[in-house]
């Protein structure tokens, strides 16, 4: 159910501009108007957001150690598992972020029994994982392309490391193919697993429809239905120079992928995609494990209601001084 | 061919039907994580579940209820006894196991011999079954007795001392006054 | 009886759970699942709100009648004082990673004990209340409305969380069910929903100091029987000091070291490698606990029972601060006591006074671990043992979640018992270090009317366990905390009864060679050093 009805938002979606431009020509508001204003939603939503978990201090030091702790000069610390001081901390975290650290611990097994092939989901979750956020990256910097003139250098080497399997023409990226098979990995996963598919929401389905749209309709644009390119760039171009114009007979297609574009990058800042920005600010892993080295300070520490000493002997002097223990008073 | 290699021959279908109707007593999600993760660590259910399931192929093949299926039954109860079954429940994988082998050699069981012999085989299962639940009491009683258990090691010089004050003292109540007054009077 | 036994009807084999979502599956409460409800005269004594008896079982929990208000005020209390609770509400993407990392659902299979459908249980709150998409949306986008119901849930599952930390190894954004779980009973709390098992011994700690109650004459008697026990064992009359001014260390341990097998065999440890060192150190009647429950209650009552130990240091005039082998007292004195109850800038940096050497990583909260403390004592030679008294035990290591997950001591303990006893064998990698299983009653679950959950949730660490006694026929399980020494105890009774539990300064005190004992011929617990071969007279 959650499925269908996020595979039939997507496909409505995508039919909007479509019937915005095939029957309506609104050429303007798709290219123009919506591109704007997702991502003015967009930067403000994020900002908004970022703002708002910065907002709420990160009263203790909660560490998640996941190796050993400094402690005494000939015992190996763990330095990236398990930081003291800045540096380490920086490694966990580029770990964590380049390389999905924590979720390709999951792998790490051994002793593994039975006769049959395992089945080792988690070591694919953790490809697809890397597949989709590696790719969706590279893809995302191909397309500068679009957005400079003359291209950066470095542009043309990635789309040159990119396509180097030399397959077809126009070259085939191996991001493309790469960017598509981890999405419909991820969703088969989210569907076949009972117990995913049991913790899934609607809002889990959605951004992948959404991205694998994106996805196809820019595959679709490159290999099968070649659109104006020189038409995109010369849209993409003004609008970032604020003198946004239409050029003409740019297909259909185009204004598609955008669209889909556009709504993720609306989507973005009110959606569980923001882990890409929350994943910088977990207090279990961008602190370091020295609490007992360096005091931490919760800004809202307070005075609370303790039971202090001169009320517990108030109360037990008589038995303290019967076994001999000294007393304040006598 | 006789029952035995018969049952050789169609082992892995039985197993799987058998595995997926055990995996079924618990949630869906819980079915698909103990069938799939095979950690025997990461996974201790799933593991003694196709451990016991073919403990009990075995016995079934070789007509035999060995020490091996036993502690095998054993061990699967004892893991039943702590989850959320009632004690039918926790033992009817073994009903459960008859109509999987009668589909499974619906076409041999005309043949009057081998019927006989599927008696055999049906009055095993019913053995297993006793044993199995023979175990989940004890396993259950097992439970009861840790409480106790539990109390008296959480409390066990206390009680100790209270029992010393009373052989002093006679008939003093037991509690925080009982080691008050001891300690005055030692 | 008989209602239960027509539902389960033995013909229903091809049993289904119902095909509903979680969100329209309301809880169910089976004996030997939850725990029983904290007693009014407890939360009383602590000022708590809403003392009442009651019982999970009841229809009606007899809550506040504002109880919605509270519980939305407490969430956005909390959503702006903890980024870490406003930031796990937002950024998990279900990915599953963690479902399968938890002890209850390895064990039970309740698809609820999924960390992420635990958070789940509290996120569905917060979309609905919280979020703007989750307003309008309502369940389409996973928010869901407060009724008692969602209560009775929390409390269920809250209270089925030992707050291990597991799965926070394992998530990709480092999402800390414990957290989470900690949230959700501060805001039961706030409407009176506690468990006695929890409360009791934090009304307890904060009246007498320990979780047991027990008055000072009193506990000044068990440790009498300990230092008899000692002195029979080893012809030394050892003589500590309590609440002395002027020690130079201040020893504190949870006090179930001193009135619980097999705990107190760690104790009287404690207490012969003190008086072998020499050491100048006190005992502390008023600060007598180390453990702390008000880690499963709320924050505010982490402090309210942590600020003993800083207050009693200070009395006392100490100079630091050393602590028992504890799990959960460790997560409270490593990762809040400095910043709760600091700075501690009364104590001195913490030097051993055997060797000399100064525990830079304590230089702030100025408390030193007891395996580091040994640790260094070994390393420098100052202790003479005789690791063969421990010959008749086969021992393998258990890391306690919080030592492991909170602090990463994992080391110092396998270099002190591997020095003090020469069978040692670790069990799968799996099971150990940062991915350790827990023992499945931490965080206040290790009560007797939760055996059955407890034995559940313990299974993999039984599991894996049974795996070294099979193979290398382990007899001992070592851990470094007092809740395990409690509830492994009857873990290891239920799955692996061959195997006995220990804190690993019992091991040191059989291994330790003092000066002037007679010859041991028992060890700690008084039984004999070697096994009895057929017939032989001990």
């Amino acid at each position: 159910m959650k499925i269908l009805a996020a595979f039939i938002l997507v496909l409505v979606l995508a039919a909007i501009p479509y019937a915005g431009i095939q029957y309506a020509g609104m050429t303007t508001v798709f290219g123009i108007i919506i591109p704007y204003a997702a991502v003015i939603i967009f930067i403000v939503g994020v900002v908004y957001r970022i703002v708002k978990w910065a907002r709420s201090p990160v009263p203790f030091r909660i560490t998640t150690t996941c190796g050993q702790e400094k402690s005494l000069p000939w015992i190996k610390q763990n330095k990236l598992d398990n930081p003291s001081g800045t540096a380490g901390v920086v490694g966990r975290m580029a770990l964590e972020i380049l390389c999905f650290r924590s979720l390709f611990r999951n792998t790490r097994s051994e002793l593994r029994d039975g006769p049959r092939l395992s089945y080792g989901s988690t070591v694919w979750l953790w490809l697809a994982a890397i597949a989709f956020h590696w790719s969706f990256l590279v893809i995302l910097i191909r397309h500068f392309r679009l957005f400079s003139q003359p291209v950066p250098h470095f542009i043309n080497v990635l789309e040159n490391v990119d396509g180097f399997l030399q397959i077809g023409i126009p070259t085939l990226y191996i991001t493309d193919i790469l960017l598509l098979a981890a999405v419909l990995y991820l969703l088969l996963r989210r569907i076949a697993l009972p117990q995913i598919r049991y913790i899934s929401l609607i809002a889990d389905y959605f951004p992948l429809f959404v991205i694998f749209g994106i996805g196809l309709s820019g595959v679709l644009m490159r290999y099968f239905y070649r659109v104006n390119v020189i038409g995109v760039k010369e849209l993409v171009m003004g609008l970032i120079a604020f003198k946004p114009h239409v050029p003409p007979d740019i297909g259909t297609l185009f204004y598609i992928h955008l669209f889909l574009i556009a709504t993720l990058f609306a989507y973005f800042p009110f959606s569980k995609l923001m882990h890409m920005g929350g994943v910088f600010l977990s207090p279990t892993r961008n602190l370091a494990n020295n609490n007992r080295m360096v005091r931490h300070i919760n800004p809202w520490n307070y005075p609370v209601h303790v039971h202090t000493y001169a009320e517990y002997e108030d109360e037990f002097r008589d038995k303290m001084k019967s076994v001999g223990l000294p007393v304040e008073k006598e | 061919m006789n029952l035995t290699e018969l049952m050789t021959d169609r082992r892995e279908i039985v197993l799987k039907q058998w595995l997926d109707s055990i995996t079924a007593s618990y949630s869906a999600h819980a079915a698909s994580f103990f069938k799939q993760q095979k950690n025997r660590f990461a996974n201790p259910v799933g593991h003694t579940i196709e451990e016991t399931a073919n403990a009990v192929l075995d016995a079934l093949i070789h007509r035999e209820i060995s020490t091996a299926t036993r502690d095998a039954l054993d061990r699967f109860m004892q893991i039943r006894a702590v989850q959320d079954f009632t004690p039918s429940r926790a033992v009817d994988f073994l009903s459960a196991l008859k109509p999987i082998l009668q589909d499974a050699y619906k076409d041999v069981l005309r043949n009057a011999e081998l019927c006989d012999e599927f008696l055999l085989t049906a009055s095993l299962i019913d053995s297993m079954l006793v044993i199995s639940f023979e175990s989940y009491a004890k396993y259950r009683e097992k439970l009861y007795e840790l409480k106790v258990n539990e109390f008296k090691h959480m409390a066990f010089r206390l009680l100790e001392r209270a029992n010393l004050t009373f052989e002093f003292q006679g008939d003093d109540p037991p509690g925080d006054k009982g080691i008050s007054d001891n300690e005055t009077v030692k | 009886m008989a209602e239960e036994l027509k539902k389960d009807a033995l013909v229903q084999i091809d049993y289904k759970p119902p095909k509903k979502g979680w969100m329209d599956t309301p809880v169910e409460f089976r004996h030997g699942t939850y725990i029983y409800p904290a007693r009014a005269k407890n939360l009383k004594y602590l000022d708590l709100p809403n003392p009442r008896e009651w019982s999970p079982t009841d229809e009606d929990w007899k809550l506040p009648e504002n109880w919605k208000e509270i519980v939305i005020n407490g969430m956005k209390e909390r959503l702006d004082k903890y980024r870490s609770f406003k930031v796990y509400m937002d950024i998990c993407v279900r990915c599953g990673a963690c479902a399968d990392k938890c002890q209850f659902f390895i064990g039970g299979g309740d698809p609820k004990n999924m960390p992420v459908l635990r958070a789940e249980l509290i996120r569905s709150v917060y979309r609905g209340n919280f979020t703007a998409a989750g307003k309008i949306l309502g369940r389409v986008n996973g928010a869901r409305k407060l009724t008692t119901d969602v209560i009775k849930e929390w409390f269920y599952y809250f209270y089925q969380c030992t707050e291990c930390r597991r799965c926070s190894v394992f998530c990709p954004y480092g999402i800390d069910t414990a957290e989470i779980t900690m949230m959700g009973r501060e805001l039961l709390t706030l409407l009176g929903v506690n468990v006695n098992w929890v409360i009791e011994p934090v009304a307890n700690c904060y009246r007498t100091g320990n979780h047991l109650g027990i008055q000072p004459h009193a506990l000044m008697d068990m440790f009498e029987m300990m230092l008899d026990d000692i002195k029979d064992r080893t012809g030394i009359k050892i003589e500590p000091t309590f609440n002395r001014k002027g020690a130079e260390i201040l020893f504190i341990t949870p006090s179930a070291d001193y009135f619980a097998e097999p705990g107190m065999y760690t104790c009287m440890g404690y207490l012969m490698l003190f008086h072998e060192l020499g050491l100048d150190y006190t005992w502390s009647t008023y600060a007598s606990e180390g453990g702390n429950f008000g880690l499963f209650t709320s924050h505010e009552m982490i402090k309210r029972l942590n600020a003993k130990m800083y207050a009693e240091a200070k009395r006392l005039g100490v100079k630091w601060i050393l602590g028992g082998e504890c799990g959960h007292m460790w997560r409270v004195v490593h990762q809040y006591m400095g910043t709760l109850n600091g700075p501690a800038d009364f104590l001195e940096e913490p030097v051993s006074p055997i060797t000399g050497t100064k525990f830079e990583n304590a230089k702030s909260t100025k408390m030193v671990h007891i395996a580091e403390f040994t640790a260094d004592l070994i390393k420098n030679n100052k202790l003479r043992l005789d690791p063969g008294r421990n010959d008749k035990l086969r021992v393998t290591f258990h890391d306690s979640c919080n030592p492991a997950r909170a602090m990463g001591i994992f080391e110092e303990p396998r270099y002190i018992i591997k020095n003090v006893c020469n069978n040692f064998f670790e069990m799968p990698e799996n099971t150990t270090r940062e991915q350790t299983f827990c023992c499945g009653g931490g965080a206040g679950l290790g009560t007797d009317e939760m055996m059955e959950m407890r034995m559940r949730g313990g299974m993999p660490r039984a599991n894996a366990v049974q795996y070294v006694h099979d193979k290398h026929d382990v007899n001992r399980l070592t851990c470094m905390c007092a809740i395990d020494r409690a509830t492994l105890t009857t873990l290891m009774e239920y799955w692996v009864p061959d195997v006995k539990v220990t804190g690993i300064h019992e091991l040191v005190a059989n291994a330790l060679v003092m000066k002037g004992e007679k010859e041991r011929i028992v060890d700690i617990r008084g039984e004999p050093l070697k096994e009895e071969k057929g017939g032989d007279n001990v």
